[in-house]
């Protein structure tokens, strides 16, 4: 299933499941890192599953790239996936304080603002994987009507909360970031804990998410809670 | 007894670190953890605390800390200019590798780091702070880490451990340039031209001011990529040289996002990080490329280097 190990420096393995981006080739990441996760091979320090590929890091003090390769060639790998996964609904306002994009994305797409909001909403989407900064989510897959590239020049500060398109996929910036996706909303509830080890992460790989849409006030509400 | 310091001056970017935290890549928080771990090992074994236990690492300019307490030892490492001020005003030169006694209102200002980044501080005893999700590693980005994931801010106290008994320690050592950064070569090598990997592998890269511990961004000869300025979005390691559209390469260093789409035209290897971390902007590289089996030799060797330091420890 993984079509090609190497090695990423002299502490990392690079696992490559291909080049395709769908739910088809993601779910195989997801099971082989939960497989892995929960096998707790010696020296690894860290799974880092994508779309298509899968990075473990390990201590190079405890095992190193030809013995963890071996480990993992040994691994059984069971078949079904822990059905774990979620459904989130997230609120979303579009108010035009947050849905910092829109403007643009109305002339480039030759789409109301209306028309847009209804494309996005009508949609649940599955997320591919967590990461760049804390908890943020990628998911996917946009109405092909909605897709689109990055700014040509990226935002130096994304506001927390901020909801972006980008090519087939949408995140939500679990912080203040720099960033170069399409803003379209914003969301109040908090996608990142930072004081839940449990579960640091609202969304996680292979959940399902979609979003309705709130008001000012609602938004507000939930906001201040 | 409550001891412990007031930070009178917080420095540009102070925070508490030890090896770093595992297991948590996966939702987007990065490994962090001391950036030169050679320097934090000698700390703690000078200081007689655990290997492991955490330090405080700064950056440039570090904190200048008022001491309340009985009489105890500090000690710093790396390549540090700092002072002690007594009680009686009377002013110390503080000296690297060595073991200071403090007394009840001394005050230790960490004036700057030379001609390197990051040096660290630690008492005997060590600092009173929790691990926070199984390490003590500060991501402040996330806000994750001890001191609420922040970094230390003026006016705040730092509490301190009881303090273990301990005779007065030095060790004579200096911190030594390297010429080469070895690189393995990475996933997307084959991306960019014949001349781009010749170039990468012979001309002076100059560390910017862009430079922190998320990554460190080079200037020099631009690096041409053939084939495609963007990959879908995969995970990072530590280390990777990741070459955006303009062709300037930028190292990730231990805060690093977690995933990102850049081609990845090397990574450093394990055992000259430490020497990376340290060059300060203006500094030039010069890198040179190396096999796996001769990075995890090297990796050998520097981990022999260590304990043969750690061995003078007198």
């Amino acid at each position: 299933m993984i079509k090609n190990i190497v090695n990423l420096g002299d502490a990392a393995i690079y696992c490559d499941f291909g080049n395709e981006v769908d739910k088809e080739t993601n779910l195989k990441v997801i099971k082989y890192f939960k497989n892995i996760k929960d096998k707790n091979l010696k020296g690894v320090t860290n799974l880092s599953p994508s779309y298509n590929k899968l990075i473990i890091t390990f201590d190079l003090n405890e095992t190193s790239f030809d013995k963890l390769s071996l480990d993992l060639s040994n691994l059984d790998i069971e078949n079904e996936i822990e059905n774990k996964c979620q459904k989130i609904n997230i609120p979303l306002c579009f108010d035009d304080e947050y849905s910092l994009d829109i403007p643009r994305l109305e002339k480039k797409l030759s789409k109301s603002k209306n028309e847009l909001i209804k494309i996005f909403l009508s949609k649940t989407y599955f997320c591919y994987m967590t990461g760049f900064i804390a908890g943020m989510p990628f998911l996917g897959d946009l109405n092909k009507s909605i897709m689109l590239d990055r700014l040509e020049t990226p935002r130096v500060k994304v506001p927390k909360g901020s909801v972006g398109l980008t090519e087939q996929f949408c995140n939500i910036y679990t912080f203040e970031s720099p960033g170069g996706w399409n803003i379209i909303g914003n969301t109040p509830i908090k996608i990142f804990n930072s004081l839940s080890l449990s579960k640091p992460n609202l969304i996680n790989p292979g959940d399902e998410v979609s979003f309705y849409e709130i008001n000012k006030k609602e938004y507000l509400k939930v906001y201040n809670e | 007894m409550n001891e412990y310091f007031e930070v009178i001056r917080g420095g540009i970017n102070s925070t508490f670190q030890d090896e770093g935290r595992k297991n948590f890549s996966h939702i987007g928080l990065p490994f962090s953890g001391v950036m030169d771990k050679r320097n934090f090992v000698i700390a703690n074994t000078i200081i007689n605390n655990q290997k492991e236990d955490p330090v405080l690492e700064f950056a440039y300019q570090g904190p200048s800390l008022k001491y309340f307490g009985n009489k105890r030892f500090i000690v710093i490492t790396g390549d540090v200019n700092f002072k002690i001020t007594k009680n009686n005003k009377k002013e110390i030169l503080g000296n690297c590798y060595k073991t200071i006694e403090i007394d009840n209102g001394d005050i230790i200002d960490i004036i700057s780091t030379n001609k390197s980044v990051y040096g660290y501080f630690t008492v005997n005893g060590g600092f009173k702070i929790n691990r926070v999700w199984g390490s003590y590693s500060t991501t402040v980005r996330a806000g994750v880490g001890p001191n609420k994931g922040n970094k230390l801010l003026n006016g705040q106290n730092i509490k301190l451990n009881k303090s273990n008994v301990i005779q007065s320690r030095s060790l004579n050592f200096v911190n030594s340039k390297i010429e080469f950064i070895r690189v393995i070569k990475g996933t997307n090598f084959q991306f960019f031209s014949d001349q781009s990997k010749r170039d990468f592998f012979s001309k002076v890269f100059v560390v910017t001011k862009l430079t922190d511990r998320m990554g460190m961004r080079l200037e020099g000869v631009k690096l041409k990529n053939l084939k495609k300025t963007n990959i879908k979005s995969e995970g990072l390691v530590k280390g990777t040289i990741q070459v955006p559209a303009d062709g300037n390469p930028i190292i990730l260093l231990s805060d690093h996002g977690t995933i990102g789409g850049y081609p990845k035209f090397g990574v450093v290897i394990s055992a000259d990080y430490d020497k990376l971390i340290q060059l300060p902007p203006g500094s030039k590289i010069k890198f040179k490329e190396i096999l796996l089996k001769d990075a995890e030799n090297l990796y050998k060797i520097y981990n022999m280097e260590t304990n043969n330091i750690l061995n003078k420890i007198k």
